[in-house]
């Protein structure tokens, strides 16, 4: 933190000075505008959702798929919550392994030019957009096996994977050299210091940019478009059949002119807020410091 | 000089600011929604219950089925699908996982074989079908009209139009409420002096297939401004105006949003949602409600269908009670399939829909179907085979 | 292995840790796992470059058949012409997406960037010093909020609180001849204007997260030489924070940019899906490249329509391969994080 504190003023007000301090107060205000403009957005958004979410939801919500006739009231998204849980836990199995892994290499043992082209190509993948994830995973697997929940899972794994490996790499970077030799010193092999004492380290940090990780793939709602499809009344856990997702839940129920359906919809959309705002808090309980792009 | 307490004291005055200034613009906007208004009381052919055909000739239930199935298609059917879907759940215990994707939708997934049947508004052709993985089967579900819904707060009856107005309105030559052609359809209403918001799909749909059907048939202005009739019929049109909406519901969704919006829907979703919806002038030069009884008028003269049912049925009647944007609309499933329990569960499926179904389908708002279509729509699901033997009895 | 660690296999010997293998199978193991993590991390390289693969492949069919470029130079969308006009003009021209995502993410650019950094700013140098943290936990709460929930709102609450002071703009500045076309009416809500604003509020913390980072790494000598020559906070931000951080603000605005460019629910939502050509007002209805193929893709069915569709997603895929790696190249010039 580089904070400076600045001298009050001493000097008999000049008309050459009064000028520089009313440049200083105005251009705070516009800065300080800025920063309320910012937390007006995200108050004007939390608190939009959740004044039209709280008059929806309800426990039945949570518990009930939606009524057969999209016009009728009632019912819940417990199909797109049990269908979200079910599609993110598989790519998070799929992308924690393979991002700690490439973290561990580009860290602990890569070199050269392969270490700095994953490091590269891992913070490129961070920014492809979902959609076109999306349209690779529709190409590689559903024109072969069709819609699914696991084709949703890979697509998310997919977006998961850099996210994993930028904050392990982050988190591994930390671990001090001295634990390192020191293990390395007492006879242990380079993967045993990995597993024993780098991973263990770093694993409040690791955890924490996995749980963003989920936030983030909960939340993913355009390469599902494409991969998991929907399946709009029925509860589905088997996730190699067309499942439900949250997020295409509250989707195709905000694009809808049913009012009924509108406020399914919110009420979704506060149900995955509230998720996604637990992980980031507890994720940030777990680890202070994350790289800043995995917000 | 710059002192702290400058920059402290602004704080204090801005940071309670934000969420009193959010809450009141959140308050501003909750306002949004649709905004329709209920249509006008049906006219005298509209009028009293819609009797269910009570159909019993279906084939009898094959036994092995399969508990769920997959489909996808037509918006819309969708919710006609719904409550079908929901019902058959509950009397047999499939669930039949139908996704409103939109006709082109489900055709496409047809053809990728990525689904256990599709369904679409408008057929497939046979340059479709070459680029399936086999023969497939096509039979009605059901028919309904499709309305031109708008949303004009002071407008509660049905406003009178004719197909070359909503086409000039649709390609754009026709940008205002007040336009003469639309006053002189109108002389006794007093029609806003309001931009129109022309609403179509975004996404490939046989409800723009059945209403693009309708403009070509009745709109020369609609033709020439698209380009020759090869371009102004189909699934997706090039739409020179408007906005896109996303299935029926998006467009739904759009016309309740906007003040002077106009889009086409299916009825049933105009009804749910309280959009007033338009009398459109038939063949025989009469002004019709949309709604059960005068869609069915609508097929009500048609005997001579073809084998494989692939029939265009919109504008066609010269009934002087038709409602002329009528249409029907197709499940897509494969003829020769491969796996029994899919396929008994389908021919069980669409053996309810074609028989107890068609009663479901009067209260919703969806027109059966005529007693001649459904009795050859029934010989369709004989059609289907497993492993070269038919799966119905 | 380096001489530590084979000197280090004695002291073991001596101190058997629990974890101690023989000698052989040790180093097995250790390059058996030294091999697992370089093959995860040639799954990076190896999903980027199948990506790439695949969606060139798949397009191919349109690109050989309208030649290579003909998407990119022509700026009509309309796939139910493709059976009329079999061989030319190429009915799946792009140029109207790519226009739209530019656009979109300029409109998005141009509002978020200047109120990114002055959050950043006021997190960093203004603020009183218990307030940062939690100011700066809010800004980044920002990026949490789903994409999807964004485009309700958007349509929900941001529509009609603009609808007002757009309708003003559009029968003000709007109705003069020629440089009043682009802020044309009628605005029916859904827009480019809508998309960029909803764009600007997505991409706001992701520029401000990185911000920050850049005006921390001011030295701290800079900033009391500047406060003790007399300077002013303002001045003392102009003189010592800015000129430094020029190039992280450059980098932060094009991850911006990068993540604008492949936003796709939010702005389907709200841009109005007009897709057949460009509509000159901002306050039109019009489509991107995410969101043509968010609508169209599950169901194309119109000859070429699915490949052209792919085709738009391998031209995305550049635009974002080349704004990524533009901006992580600046950055890290930048910045060491």
């Amino acid at each position: 933190m580089t904070d400076v504190a600045l001298p009050a003023a001493r000097f008999r007000q000049r008309p050459a000075l009064r000028r520089r301090r009313t440049k200083n107060a105005v251009m705070t205000a516009l800065l300080l505008v800025a920063v309320a403009l910012a937390l007006g957005a995200l108050a004007w958004v939390l608190v939009y959702v959740g004044i039209r979410g709280f008059s929806v939801i309800s426990p039945s919500f949570l518990t009930h798929n939606p009524p057969g006739n999209p016009a009728a009231p009632g019912g819940g998204f417990f199909n797109g919550i049990a269908g979200s849980l079910i599609v993110v836990g598989i790519a998070t199995g799929i992308a924690v392994p393979l991002g700690v892994g490439a973290a561990i290499y580009v860290v602990e043992y890569g070199r050269g030019r392969l270490r700095g082209a994953i490091r590269f190509f891992n913070d490129v993948l961070i920014g492809i957009p979902t959609i076109v994830t999306g349209a690779f995973v529709y190409a590689v697997w559903v024109t072969r096996f069709g819609f699914s929940g696991f084709a949703g899972s890979i697509a998310l794994a997919v977006v998961m994977l850099p996210l994993v490996a930028r904050t392990t790499e982050e988190m591994l970077r930390l671990v001090p050299t001295e634990l390192r030799e020191g293990s390395l010193a007492l006879g242990a092999t380079r993967s045993q210091t990995v597993l024993r004492i780098c991973l263990p380290t770093a694993l409040p940090g690791i955890i924490t940019g996995g749980m963003l990780a989920v936030a983030r793939a909960m939340g993913e709602t355009a390469p599902l478009l494409l991969t998991v499809l929907g399946n709009d009344l029925f509860t589905q856990l088997n996730p190699l059949h067309r499942m439900e997702t949250l997020s295409l839940q509250i989707f195709s129920n905000a694009v809808t002119g049913y009012e009924q359906a509108q406020a399914r919809g919110w009420a979704g959309a506060l149900t995955l807020i509230a998720i996604v705002l637990i992980l980031t808090a507890v994720a940030r309980f777990f680890g202070r410091r994350v790289q800043v792009e995995n917000v | 000089m710059g002192d702290r307490s400058t920059g402290r004291s602004w704080f204090s005055v801005m940071l309670p600011a934000i969420p009193v200034l959010a809450v009141g613009l959140s308050a501003c906007g909750s306002g949004a929604g649709s905004s329709g208004v209920p249509s006008a009381t049906p006219s005298p052919l509209c009028a009293g219950v819609n009797t269910p055909p009570g159909h019993t000739n279906g084939v009898a239930s094959v036994s092995g089925g399969a508990s769920s199935l997959s489909g996808a298609g037509g918006t819309f059917v969708a919710p006609m699908m719904s409550i079908w879907s929901a019902a058959y759940n509950t009397s047999d215990h499939v669930q039949v996982a139908y996704q409103s994707v939109g006709s082109g939708a489900g055709i496409a997934q047809v053809q990728a074989a990525t689904v256990d049947f599709g369904e679409s508004d408008a057929f497939m052709t046979d340059s479709d079908i070459a680029k399936a993985k086999g023969p497939v089967v096509q039979t009605p579900l059901v028919q309904a009209p499709v309305v031109v819904a708008y949303n004009l707060p002071e407008i509660t009856s049905g406003l009178h139009f004719d197909g070359e107005t909503v086409g000039k309105i649709f390609a754009g030559q026709i940008t205002t409420w007040n336009d003469p052609a639309i006053k002189k359809l109108n002389p006794n209403v007093n029609v806003p002096n309001l931009p129109i918001a022309v609403v179509h799909r975004s996404d490939g749909s046989g409800t723009t297939f059945i209403f693009s059907d309708f403009l070509t048939k009745e709109s020369p202005t609609w033709v020439s401004a698209l380009g020759g009739k090869d371009k102004s019929v189909g699934k997706t049109i090039a739409w020179p105006v408007g906005i896109g909406g996303k299935g029926n519901e998006g467009v739904s969704a759009a016309v309740g949003q906007n003040s002077g919006g106009i889009g086409y829907l299916e009825l049933s979703y105009a009804v749910a949602q309280n959009l007033t919806y338009a009398d459109v002038k038939n063949k025989a030069g009469s002004f019709i409600q949309p709604c059960v009884k005068t869609a069915a008028n609508a097929t009500a003269g048609i005997t001579d269908y073809p084998p494989d049912l692939r029939i265009d049925v919109v504008d066609v009647s010269t009934d002087a009670d038709a409602y002329p944007i009528t249409g029907l609309t197709w499940a897509l499933v494969y003829q020769k399939q491969t796996d029994a329990a899919k396929a008994a569960a389908l021919v069980n499926f669409f053996n309810y829909v074609l028989t107890k179904g068609q009663d479901v389908a009067a209260t919703a708002d969806y027109t059966p179907l005529g007693a001649d279509l459904q009795k050859l729509c029934v010989g369709q699901l004989r059609k289907i085979t497993l492993n070269g033997t038919p799966v119905a009895a | 292995m380096s001489p530590a660690s084979a000197g280090g296999i004695a002291a073991i010997e001596r101190h058997p840790l629990p974890i101690a293998l023989r000698g052989e199978r040790r180093r097995l193991g250790d390059s058996v796992f030294g091999a697992a993590v370089a093959l995860t991390g040639g799954v990076v390289l190896l999903v980027l470059a199948a990506m790439v693969v695949f969606l060139v492949l798949q397009g191919l069919p349109a690109m050989r058949h309208y030649g290579f470029f003909s998407s990119i130079t022509s700026q009509r969308w309309a796939p139910s012409e493709a059976s009329a006009t079999l061989s030319t003009p190429n009915p799946y021209g792009i140029v109207q997406f790519i226009y739209g995502t530019v656009l979109t993410s300029l409109i998005g650019m141009v509002i978020a960037v200047p109120l990114a950094v002055g959050a950043a700013l006021v997190i960093t140098d203004v603020a009183p010093r218990r307030l940062r943290r939690p100011l700066s936990s809010l800004v980044d709460l920002l990026a949490a909020v789903p994409s999807v929930v964004y485009g309700f709102w958007g349509l929900f609450a941001l529509i009609p609180a603009i609808r007002p002071v757009v309708d003003f703009i559009t029968s003000t500045l709007g109705t003069v001849p020629v440089i009043g076309v682009p802020f044309g009416g009628p605005f029916f809500g859904v827009s480019y204007f809508t998309a960029g604003l909803v764009l600007a509020i997505m991409i706001l913390p992701i520029i401000a997260a990185v911000c920050r980072e850049v005006f921390r790494s001011t030295p701290r000598n800079e900033k009391e030489a500047a406060v003790a020559l007399g300077a002013t906070r303002w001045e003392m931000i102009r003189i010592a924070v800015l000129p430094r951080a020029r190039s992280g603000i450059v980098g932060a605005s094009l991850i911006g940019l990068g993540r604008a460019v492949g936003e796709t629910i939010a702005v389907t939502m709200v841009i109005g899906n007009a897709v057949l050509h460009i509509n000159p007002s901002i306050f039109d209805q019009g489509a991107t490249m995410s969101s043509v193929i968010a609508n169209e893709f599950t169901e194309a069915t119109e000859p070429f329509h699915l490949e052209s569709l792919f085709v738009v997603g391998f031209w995305l895929l550049i635009v974002a391969l080349v704004v990524n790696m533009l901006a992580r190249v600046v950055v890290r010039r930048g910045v060491s994080l």
